[in-house]
């Protein structure tokens, strides 16, 4: 086309027009995806390379002054042993989640699903941990964990388990993490609830059919068409759980603050705790580069593990 | 017929055993707001026979409505900015040709794939070279941004599925691309905007860690932030504190009420297919 329009004399009207209408065209692109690009560009593009970059600082975040010191941060946090405890939080917390959350949101689900009378009640409340924040959900579970005056021991008490009085839930080390861990399931069960259920609810049709074909029971069919069918939901909320997991940091820092002695760590929290109360900003962010490294990885391999494997199928 | 029936009974059960774990902590916050301290050591679970104000006037004593008015402040603008920009880059990537389509596209869709957490260093330090630390609106443009690679990643996908012929037909009456997008397109994807801003408010909404570490004075914080605070403060008051919690979630409470399905649907957007 180029080429044609060049060869041809007496064009050069046409040309020019054409040269005119592209350019404005361009011009309109760029003037629809300017605003957000620049946004975006400031805070989240701009802010991982500059996470990067202050990662080879010393830098205490309270003057502007630091000094480009090299790998320095990061052979001290290879070397650390909170960073590695505090990966190891995460990855329990990644599967505790993906396990926990996947499984209790699909009983649920099958649940509201089911023809249960007031199944639209159920499903109402069983929402309703969604809608509150982190640090309503983290207050409201640390005061019922409260060894004197809350509500877990009372009703343990009241059941005879004398054992449990005044057991503290979240000030031991043994039990803090799972009690945290029962919290950050409650929060995000009913999210997944939600999102399988909208699964359900899609393959529904097909479900109904396989079911008058062959008649085959309940868990069979549950077995071999409804999980199936479900699986690239399932998928999808395991690497939303994924994600959410390797960044975890409201509930943890409002109910334990990563305490006691470190028993409930996570890299934000250890990241934060660098940064904002020993102000060693340089090394805080070789945690968060860290932790970037970690999420984009821990996401491509579960990605790439999963097309495997449906390839294979 | 006596299995089924089992299978029944166990069912209910399940059901009835989450609806006290999932619901119970809401009526036990209810119930505490309205007793005294006193109330609330005597009997933990026992609904009161006389309200209580006391706790109600301690938590808007405590600088609540400040909270709540900066919360809305933040999250209304945020998300109205994210949704007007979102919304153009939107419009381009779904219905115009060039060469970086699909590169920006990903650009905006790996934000959703990344902890926001990583960028709050530089983004500390860049508000306050800006003079926006200890400034409720200084948390505008970071949550403006955050909002935006989820808004663009699903109204995108509900530009592409508006008819072609909508717009071409538009185009030969003479409309300019401006009027296609502000005057055919917004209109047609509200279903897409709504969910969009219930997703991204209930984020700004309950925000946590940017706002812990961007502001700093009472008169500017959010409401998770104050909430906190009020915790700290109070610590072994706990019916102010739970009413602290219930005056904070009300809103979000009564809007859920009211629009479920939206509310619902605005949620599992988190979980949009790849």
């Amino acid at each position: 086309m180029k080429t044609l329009e060049g060869t041809m004399p007496g064009n050069d009207y046409v040309k020019k027009s054409k040269i005119k209408q592209a350019m404005k065209q361009r011009l309109t692109i760029l003037l629809f995806l300017l605003p957000a690009l620049l946004v975006y560009g400031t805070y989240n593009v701009y802010g991982i390379f500059r996470t990067f970059y202050y990662s080879f600082m010393k830098w205490s975040g309270l003057s502007p002054r630091m000094t480009f010191i090299g790998l320095k941060n990061y052979i001290n946090l290879v070397t650390d042993i909170n960073i590695w405890l505090a990966l190891k939080n995460n990855l329990i917390l990644v599967v505790v989640s993906i396990v926990f959350q996947l499984s209790f949101g699909l009983i649920l689900a099958l649940i509201v699903n089911s023809k249960i009378r007031g199944a639209k009640f159920f499903r109402t409340v069983y929402f309703m941990p969604m809608l509150l924040s982190t640090v309503a959900t983290g207050i409201i579970w640390l005061l019922m964990f409260d060894p004197y005056y809350g509500l877990i021991n009372h009703m343990f008490t009241a059941m005879g388990f004398k054992s449990l009085e005044n057991m503290a839930w979240i000030g031991d080390p043994k039990s803090a993490m799972p009690a945290v861990l029962f919290v950050v399931c409650w929060q995000y069960i009913p999210q997944y609830m939600i999102l399988l259920r909208a699964g359900l609810t899609n393959i529904a049709d097909e479900i109904n059919e396989a079911a008058t074909i062959d008649g085959a029971n309940k868990l069979q069919l549950f077995k071999s068409i409804t999980l199936p069918l479900l699986a690239p939901t399932l998928k999808t909320s395991a690497i939303l759980s994924l994600v959410g997991s390797l960044k975890y940091f409201d509930l943890v820092y409002v109910m334990t603050g990563g305490g006691p002695n470190g028993a409930t760590e996570v890299m934000a929290t250890y990241m934060y705790k660098n940064g904002f109360e020993s102000s060693n900003m340089g090394y805080a962010s070789s945690v968060a580069a860290f932790m970037f490294i970690v999420s984009l990885t821990m996401v491509a391999l579960f990605q790439f593990g999963t097309r495997r494997k449906e390839e294979n199928n | 017929m006596t299995k089924q029936i089992t299978l029944k009974a166990l069912l209910y059960f399940v059901a009835i055993l989450f609806l006290i774990i999932f619901g119970f902590p809401f009526v036990f916050v209810l119930i505490t707001s309205i007793k005294d301290q006193n109330g609330y050591m005597q009997s933990f679970w026992s609904i009161p026979s006389t309200f209580y104000m006391g706790n109600f006037v301690a938590v808007f004593k405590a600088n609540f409505l400040r909270y709540l008015f900066n919360s809305l402040f933040v999250a209304g603008i945020s998300v109205s900015l994210a949704i007007f920009i979102a919304s153009m880059a939107s419009f381009a990537l779904a219905t115009m040709k060039f060469k970086l389509n699909k590169a920006v596209f990903m650009l905006f869709l790996v934000g959703m794939m990344i902890p926001a957490h990583t960028t709050l260093i530089p983004i500390f330090a860049l508000n306050r070279q800006l003079g926006l630390l200890d400034k409720t609106y200084g948390l505008i443009g970071p949550y403006t941004s955050f909002a935006i690679p989820i808004s663009v990643f699903i109204m995108t996908g509900f530009f592409k599925e508006v008819p072609k012929s909508i717009q071409e037909s538009a185009y030969i009456d003479g409309a300019s691309v401006f009027r296609i997008y502000g005057q055919i397109m917004l209109p047609l994807s509200l279903p897409a905007v709504s969910t969009v801003a219930i997703f991204n408010f209930l984020a700004c909404w309950n925000e946590f860690i940017f706002g812990l570490t961007l502001i700093n004075s009472p008169s500017q914080k959010t409401l998770p932030i104050g909430i906190r605070e009020f915790y700290g403060a109070e610590s072994v008051n706990i019916p102010a504190i739970l009413t602290a919690v219930l005056v904070a979630s009300l809103p979000v409470m009564i809007f859920y009420f009211l629009c479920q399905e939206q509310v619902i649907k605005g949620l599992s957007a988190g979980a949009v297919k790849e």
